[in-house]
Formats: C-alpha cells, sequence, structure tokens
C-alpha cells in the first residue's frame, strides 16, 4: 500500500514522487541561483523531515554543494546521532559536528529551564528529566500543558502549567532551535550557501516551530508536503530504513516524547487527512467517516486546528515596517 | 464593587488590548470569534480569574462554553463562588 493515501485509502495525499522530487529540484536550484549562492547547509537531525531535506539538496545541486550539520547537545537521543549518520553516508555529502551543550549551558538554556521546573516541582533535580504534553483541544477545552518530571528513582510528576512556567519553559528550550540556527548560518556566511528549513506541512501550518529557530531558513523545500507524503518520499529516494519506519520525535526535551503528545495531539497520518479534509472543504461529518470516529470529535479536530492557526498566526508574519 | 463582566472587561481591556479600542466586546461577543484571546490568552485569563475570585479552574471547565464571553464567565463564576459558599457551610 503506498503511504501517502488517507485512511480510506482515497487518492487525497497521493502524489507522483518522480514529479514531486523534479519540482522541488529544479525550485531548489532556482533559488540558490536567484539569491546568488553556491549550495545549501542542512542541519540533519536523525529525523525523517531533515533526511529528505538533504537528499533533495543533493538531487538539486549534487552533495558537493551540500554541507550537512550534525548538532546535538547532551539531552539529544543518541539514536538521532547515529541516524543522522546513516543519512549523511548514504548521500556522501560532507558533515561537520558540533555539540552545542557548551553554548547551550553557556546561555542558560537548562539552567533557566530547571529553574522554571522547579517553581512547579520543588524536587526537581539533576537526574530528572522532564516533557511538555499538550491536553485539552480534543475534549473541546482550550488547549493547555502539562509539565511532566520524572526522578531516578523512578518518580514521575505531573502537573497543569499556569502561563508564567509554560513561557519560561519553552523559551529557555528554543535556545536550542536558536543555536543551532545560529551554527547553520555560520556555515552558510562561510561558504556563501543557503540555509535549508526542514518543516513538513503539518509543522508549518500548525505553527510547530521556533520563531528565528528552525523557522528561520531561506528555502523549505518540503513546507508544502504532508508528513505521510515526505515517509513516501523518503521510501521512494531509499533512505535508510530506520528513518523510514520512524515514529516523529521532537528531541528536544529529555523524556522521551513523540511530537503528538507535545504538540499535535493526533497521530501525523489522522492529522495529515484531517488537514487535507479541511483544506478541500470537507465536512466534519466527512471526516469522522474517514477517521473512524465520530462527528464531535471531528469537530474538535478541526477547531482544535482553526486554533493553533490562530494562536502561532505572528510566527509567519513578517516584521512589521510603519508607514510613514 | 465591580460586576464580574466589568472586572473581566476591564482586565481584558488593559491586558490584551492595552487601552485600544475594545466596543466589540459586548457582553455575549465571543472571545475568539472577535480575535482577542488565543489559547495562550485563555490561560492568562484563567490564572486572573483564580486570583481574583479565588476558585481552581479544572481541567474539564476549561471550556469555551465558560470562558468566551462576558456572559459566560459571569455564569461559570456565580457558580463557582456558590459551589464553594455551599461546601464552606456544609
Amino acid at each position: 500500500m503506498e503511504l501517502a493515501k488517507d485512511l480510506n485509502g482515497s487518492s487525497l495525499l497521493a502524489i507522483d514522487y518522480d514529479r514531486a522530487i523534479e519540482d522541488i529540484s529544479r525550485q531548489f536550484k532556482e533559488t540558490v541561483v536567484r539569491f546568488r549562492r553556491r549550495g545549501a547547509v542542512v542541519a540533519v537531525s536523525g529525523g525523517v523531515d531533515s533526511a529528505v531535506c538533504c537528499a533533495l539538496a543533493v538531487r538539486a545541486l549534487g552533495p558537493q554543494r551540500v554541507i550537512a550539520l550534525l548538532l546535538p547537545e547532551r539531552e539529544s537521543s543518541g539514536d538521532s546521532e547515529r541516524l543522522a549518520m546513516q543519512v549523511v553516508e548514504m548521500l556522501g555529502v560532507p558533515y561537520e559536528r558540533k555539540d552545542i551543550t557548551g553554548a547551550l549551558e553557556a546561555l542558560g538554556c537548562y539552567e533557566r529551564r530547571d529553574a522554571a521546573i522547579r517553581s512547579v516541582v520543588p524536587e526537581y533535580d539533576r537526574g530528572w528529566r522532564n516533557k511538555l504534553v499538550i491536553a485539552g483541544g480534543l475534549s473541546g477545552q482550550f488547549n493547555h500543558f502539562y509539565l511532566i518530571a520524572a526522578g531516578p528513582g523512578g518518580q514521575r510528576v505531573e502537573r497543569r502549567l499556569g502561563l508564567k512556567e509554560y513561557l519560561e519553559i519553552v523559551a529557555a528550550t528554543n535556545f536550542k532551535q536558536r543555536t543551532r540556527k545560529n551554527v547553520e548560518y555560520y556555515h552558510a556566511d562561510r561558504l556563501n550557501y543557503v540555509v535549508v528549513g526542514t518543516p513538513n506541512k503539518l509543522e508549518y501550518d500548525q505553527g510547530f516551530f521556533v520563531k528565528n529557530g528552525d523557522g528561520a531558513a531561506d528555502i523549505k523545500p518540503i513546507a508544502h508536503l504532508y508528513k505521510t507524503q515526505i515517509y513516501g518520499l523518503a521510501r521512494h529516494m531509499g533512505l535508510p530504513r530506520e528513518i523510514v519506519e520512524s515514529t516523529p520525535t521532537s528531541d528536544t526535551y529529555s523524556l522521551p516524547q513523540e511530537q503528538e503528545d507535545f504538540y499535535f495531539a493526533l497521530p501525523y497520518a489522522e492529522l495529515d487527512v484531517a488537514l487535507a479534509y479541511l483544506d478541500s472543504g470537507r465536512t466534519a461529518a466527512e471526516l469522522a467517516g474517514a477517521l473512524g470516529i465520530d462527528e464531535l470529535a471531528a469537530k474538535r479536530i478541526y477547531a482544535d486546528i482553526a486554533a493553533k492557526r490562530r494562536t502561532t498566526r505572528y510566527l509567519h508574519e513578517a516584521p512589521v515596517l510603519i508607514k510613514g | 464593587m465591580k460586576s464580574v463582566r466589568d472586572h473581566v472587561k476591564e482586565y481584558i481591556s488593559e491586558n490584551f488590548l492595552m487601552g485600544l479600542k475594545d466596543s466589540a466586546i459586548t457582553d455575549d461577543a465571543s472571545f475568539l470569534d472577535l480575535g482577542i484571546i488565543d489559547s495562550t490568552g485563555v490561560i492568562e485569563l484563567i490564572a486572573f480569574l483564580e486570583e481574583s475570585y479565588g476558585i481552581r479552574v479544572e481541567d474539564a471547565e476549561m471550556v469555551p462554553d465558560n470562558l468566551d464571553s462576558l456572559d459566560a464567565i459571569d455564569r461559570f463564576i456565580a457558580r463557582k463562588t456558590f459551589a464553594r459558599a455551599s461546601s464552606m457551610t456544609a
């Protein structure tokens, strides 16, 4: 079964992979030329999105005009770097590895985040791990966030976060994406390359990116593609099997975390279908039929998509110039 | 003493609109439809209500029916404060 189909097996999400690769590669190369740059920087995380972006950059420009960056920090999963190396080796691109832990420590990323966590979980200390979890949207509630902290002795604490603590934790954690982008632009500047942004359509549409962090780029070659389509592309391009079969993770918080429990609230395959149904004008009843859920649940999914678009609209805004 | 509606309207006007025009905030107008509050703003609003009225807004209560207009908030606060008073006298 082709991956790029919706749950009913219809062709809503089906794409012609060869044509997609050709279109993206052509526009990729045209953009680099138009920007008068000589190549592309891609931060390769070990996930499917950056792997596909790197492969597309290689198709567009050739491996010698691409540099891959591996930018782990002390809380990155060990698997991420191993998978990123598989991509780099398979594609034959030059790469650099830079551990950004020291920079994050100097900026106070961990210290500020942990202080915010301790304001709601006083026992949180070294050896503990954490993650944020979204709740509410699919129950008809306003979205809100829980902190989950796990101690070395097996303790597990869950706390609903007030706005101040939530913003403090997110702001400190965002140092990770912004520091990575700093390194990416360093290499782009020294090589006269463009920086490739790796968001997929779900992340781009729903605002799951850090402004001037992973949201910053000169070209975003897969921001128009659903996650299902990206997995299909990865398979079609022969990317490493472990990546093609992986589950999306944020790899931002120290506890294992899938994207769906941090932000999206739905598995990507279902959210792909929901977004495609909503944008093609299909009703909640039709979505309910496609996902095998009741109509109220489908309406809540549509409402949650709209709420996230509303909340994150500003992330897409360019700086405002004052009219003289 | 200010009514709940006036108190909340004043808070929204000062904190979310920073004094800009608030004439659209009628008693039954949806904050979401007006585009003046998003889910982050709702969390902020909840903190204000909890602090101002000595209540705890439970997860299940974080719904538009309770929080998306001045009328809705007025009814919600009345229910919550009545419940609290009843539990104290019981």
